[in-house]
């Protein structure tokens, strides 16, 4: 599945957050969005799945298409887009009232979509298995989601949205919140999951970018109150070796950010 | 491509299609809404007969529901007003005590038994005032009344069996004690922990500290606290009704004799079995009056609350 | 050094002072439950829980007739009142909160305004807006505690929905995002996420809601009335509950009076043991739950 983003605006209540970005994101590849904090970067994240849009008073102009459909058409409806396009965020939040085995099962439990016990049985284990989580809670998967350390409730969430098999999976700084073990965990995941999926991640930590993706975009705000614009875009090579503008340059070189 | 979209059709395309949840809640708002205005609107129309009552058909023969109500207002309010008296220096020592002094089980133990006092319904109190307070009050009146008598409060002959206003008022005092404690203590906390260590920073005493910095920067959440025990002592019934045996058309500043004027929601509850025709109007609409009197007071906390309190939070 | 020694002084002097008042505080409670223990205990037999006041004129009797109307009344107030009131809060929280309409804006603010209004309303009131209702509907002298259940009702209501208000506000914004982001409709997310991750705070809100009408008197004497006999029809005549039971038995006493007060007494105990166990199982609710977090 690519993504065609183009002519994208996004505001809050009167704030603009992301400033006219066209790009094209290619599939089965992983594509991270870095940028200072306040680029926009996660509000950009959140229009591929019109999340966006929750938050009171926020608007979006201009379209995101997913192999050439309009996500912004008058008649897409966003619940239908959210189900196509996964997403893990900063915080693990696995459902405290759910065991681990439910919150593989979430997506559809919540839809209302009803599986055999053998189908929700292969649904589980595949996407635990995906998530490279099964070894560790095979044995406890009755057990409270909310019981597990936190590097394995961010990957238990990542398979939740993996159960769900989305077109794309996005990902708002998915190890901010993880120590060193787990982070590793995640960034061998997101090589994985490169094979069959399109990913996109938002992260603060460059070194994390230039490991697991193969293309970076930059993104920054040019005045304040015009948003987020997105500066250079380019394979990781390019972005981190041989930046084109001065301003990737002098965020790579860790001199502003 | 769709161009700027607003934020409402943005949000809701699927939502609008499906959310019967929505409807369902929003209905219960609505029934909400409609359950105060029913109340408005049913003692309205019940109660506005007994506007054009005479002595003929009202209650204790009274000349009109002005005459009747009144002296039942200054009761009530003169009850409640004695019972803030009473309860609030206590309540607030209370709020204090709690947050500065009684840390861990001893605190917890506190919060649990003034959480019990509030829970205790009001017949018990009632019983319990009969029972415990009117007869070891009456010594005390006696006492008071012949050392103090000169003072206006303290005239007349004491009550034998200890049912007077002031017994009321202390049944009530320590009905409303766990709101005045809950509230202020909560308004106590609140204040910033950068203002008590300032004070102390600078020497003060804890006492001094509390004086100084505490209680002020706790006082509109206190006087809210207080406000709120007000409307609940306004409106309390039974227990006074129970306590209080009252003169129709009383209105008096004595404390001890057992000539003591009634409160507006104790004479409903006393004179409802017996009333019939335009005298149930007439209850009725004391209940009305009795409602926009604790709405004044409720109005006029949360205005205070909003006045002190918005812009510093 | 007089200076500083003074103010040592004031300040041990305060202390003893608040010292004085949490124990003020705990002498009418102690005084409370150990006169109604004490009193109550006298007629605490089986004969209390097994029959009713009917025919009795002196000794004996008891309060099952009442007690089953307290749970038939309170019963019928709770349904009756906590869909409303979760309702409302789930409307407050879940959809007014988020909205950027105006006029849904208003709408939630005029809600706020009248369940602080409504909180507002003596017990009394809501008893004799019930009787107005009967008057008006089906014509003064009807009975019935369903008309009891209706009265409580108003006074459940704002106890359940504030509290209950509080308590869905606490759930974790990331859940919300985390069901949405599932592909999840908003209607679905409040069924399976919100109200399951906020059912401890609300049954323990149930609980201290019925805890708060469980005790009320003056509204069920207007317009449930009294009896000696059992009334299992909530919709037909009149249906006494444990706090009218109390208040007749000491209001009515017949020639052997200490019967009377004896089993007044009895009720209060009965009634406030219930409270204080409606108390207690609510704060286990709640225990528990941050317990298994």
């Amino acid at each position: 599945m690519t993504i065609e983003i183009e002519n994208l605006n996004a505001y809050y209540e009167g704030l603009q957050a992301v400033s006219d970005v066209s790009m094209s994101i290619p599939e089965r590849a992983v594509t991270a969005l870095i940028g200072p904090s306040g680029c926009g970067k996660s509000t950009l994240l959140r229009c591929i799945n019109r999340m966006h849009e929750i938050v009171p008073g926020a608007r979006v102009g201009g379209g995101v298409r997913l192999d050439g459909a309009d996500l912004y058409a008058a008649d897409a409806d966003p619940v239908e887009v959210r189900a196509r396009v996964g997403m893990v965020f900063q915080r693990p939040n696995p459902f405290p009232t759910m065991s681990i085995a439910e919150n593989v099962l979430a997506g559809f439990r919540l839809r209302g979509e009803r599986l055999s016990k053998a189908d929700s049985e292969s649904v589980i284990e595949r996407a635990l298995h995906s998530a490279n989580l099964w070894d560790e809670v095979k044995d406890r998967l009755k057990r409270a989601g909310t019981s597990l350390s936190g590097g394995q409730q961010q990957r238990l969430c990542i398979a939740r949205a993996l159960a769900s098999r989305p077109d794309v999976l996005l990902m708002d700084e998915p190890c901010s919140a993880l120590d060193p073990a787990s982070t590793q965990a995640i960034e061998d995941l997101i090589a994985m999951l490169r094979a069959e999926h399109t990913v996109v991640i938002v992260t603060h930590n460059l070194p994390q970018a230039a490991r697991v993706a193969d293309r970076v975009a930059f993104m920054a705000t040019t005045e304040t109150g015009d948003g987020g614009h997105l500066i250079e875009y380019g394979t990781t090579d390019e972005m981190f070796n041989h930046p084109v503008r001065s301003a990737t340059q002098d965020y790579i070189a860790g001199r502003f950010g | 491509m769709s161009d700027v979209l607003p934020p409402s059709e943005a949000g809701q395309v699927g939502a609008r299609r499906l959310d019967a949840l929505h409807l369902l809640t929003l209905s219960a708002a609505l029934a909400t809404l409609l359950l105060l205005g029913g109340v408005v609107v049913f003692l309205g129309i019940e109660g506005a007969p007994a506007l054009s009552g005479t002595s003929e058909n009202l209650p204790a023969g009274a000349s009109s529901i002005w005459a009747l109500a009144w002296p039942l207002l200054y009761g009530s309010v003169w009850a409640s007003f004695l019972a803030i008296l009473l309860a609030v220096p206590v309540g607030v020592g209370v709020a204090v005590f709690a947050v500065f002094m009684a840390r861990g089980a001893l605190g917890r133990w506190l919060g649990t038994a003034i959480d019990v006092l509030a829970a205790v319904p009001s017949v018990v109190y009632g019983l319990w005032g009969l029972a415990v307070i009117a007869p070891r009050a009456v010594p005390v009146y006696e006492w008071l009344s012949t050392r103090l008598g000169w003072i206006p409060f303290f005239a007349g002959t004491p009550s034998t069996t200890g049912r007077t206003i002031l017994t009321a008022a202390l049944v009530l005092a320590v009905m409303i004690l766990p709101i005045v404690s809950s509230v202020s203590r909560e308004a106590i906390r609140l204040v910033p922990s950068s203002s008590t260590e300032g004070a102390q920073a600078l020497g003060a005493t804890r006492w001094e500290m509390i004086r100084t910095v505490v209680l002020p920067e706790a006082r509109s959440g206190i006087v809210a606290g207080v406000m709120l025990a007000l409307g609940r002592a306004l409106g309390e019934t039974m227990a006074v009704a129970m306590v209080l045996s009252p003169k129709p058309f009383l209105v008096s500043l004595r404390l001890l004799t057992s000539e003591n004027p009634g409160t507006v929601a104790a004479y409903i509850a006393q004179n409802y079995p017996e009333a019939h025709g335009l005298e149930v109007n007439a209850l009725i609409w004391l209940g009305l009056l009795l409602f926009a009197v604790t709405f004044a007071v409720s109005f006029l906390a949360r205005a205070i609350v909003r006045r002190s309190g918005g812009g510093s939070r | 050094m007089r200076i500083a020694r003074k103010r040592r002084i004031a300040d041990r002097g305060f202390t003893i002072a608040l010292a004085c008042c949490g124990l003020l505080a705990l002498i009418p409670l102690i005084s409370v439950v150990w006169t109604t223990a004490s009193r109550g205990l006298r007629r605490l037999d089986w004969d209390f829980f097994t029959q009713s006041m009917r025919g009795i004129t002196g000794a004996g009797g008891g309060a099952l007739h009442a007690i089953t109307g307290t749970l038939l009344i309170t019963f019928a107030a709770t349904l009756i009142a906590v869909p409303i009131a979760i309702g409302t809060a789930l409307w407050l929280v879940e959809y007014a909160a988020g909205s950027t309409s105006p006029v849904i804006r208003a709408l939630a603010r005029t809600v706020r305004a009248v369940i602080d209004v409504m909180a507002g309303i003596p017990s009394i009131v809501a008893g004799l807006f019930m009787y107005a209702v009967i008057a008006v509907t089906v014509g003064p002298g009807y009975r019935s505690g369903l008309a009891g259940a209706m009265a409580l009702v108003i006074i459940m209501v704002p106890v359940v929905e504030r509290s209950g208000e509080e308590v869905l506000a606490r759930v974790p914004s990331e859940l919300h995002e985390a069901a949405l982001a599932l592909g999840v409709p908003k209607w679905r997310m409040i069924l399976k996420v919100v109200l399951p991750t906020a059912l401890p705070g609300l049954v323990s809100t149930l609980l201290l809601g019925v805890s708060r009408i469980i005790g009320e008197t003056a509204p069920l004497l207007l317009v449930a009335g009294f009896t000696d006999s059992m009334n299992y029809d909530l919709t037909d005549g009149r249906m006494v509950s444990l706090p009218v039971y109390v208040y007749s038995q000491w209001q009515n006493k017949g020639v052997d009076a200490a019967a009377y007060d004896d089993r007044a007494w009895t009720a209060a105990l009965v009634l406030l043991a219930g409270v204080v166990l409606l108390h207690g199982l609510a704060r286990l609710v709640v225990r528990r739950r941050n317990q298994t977090r």
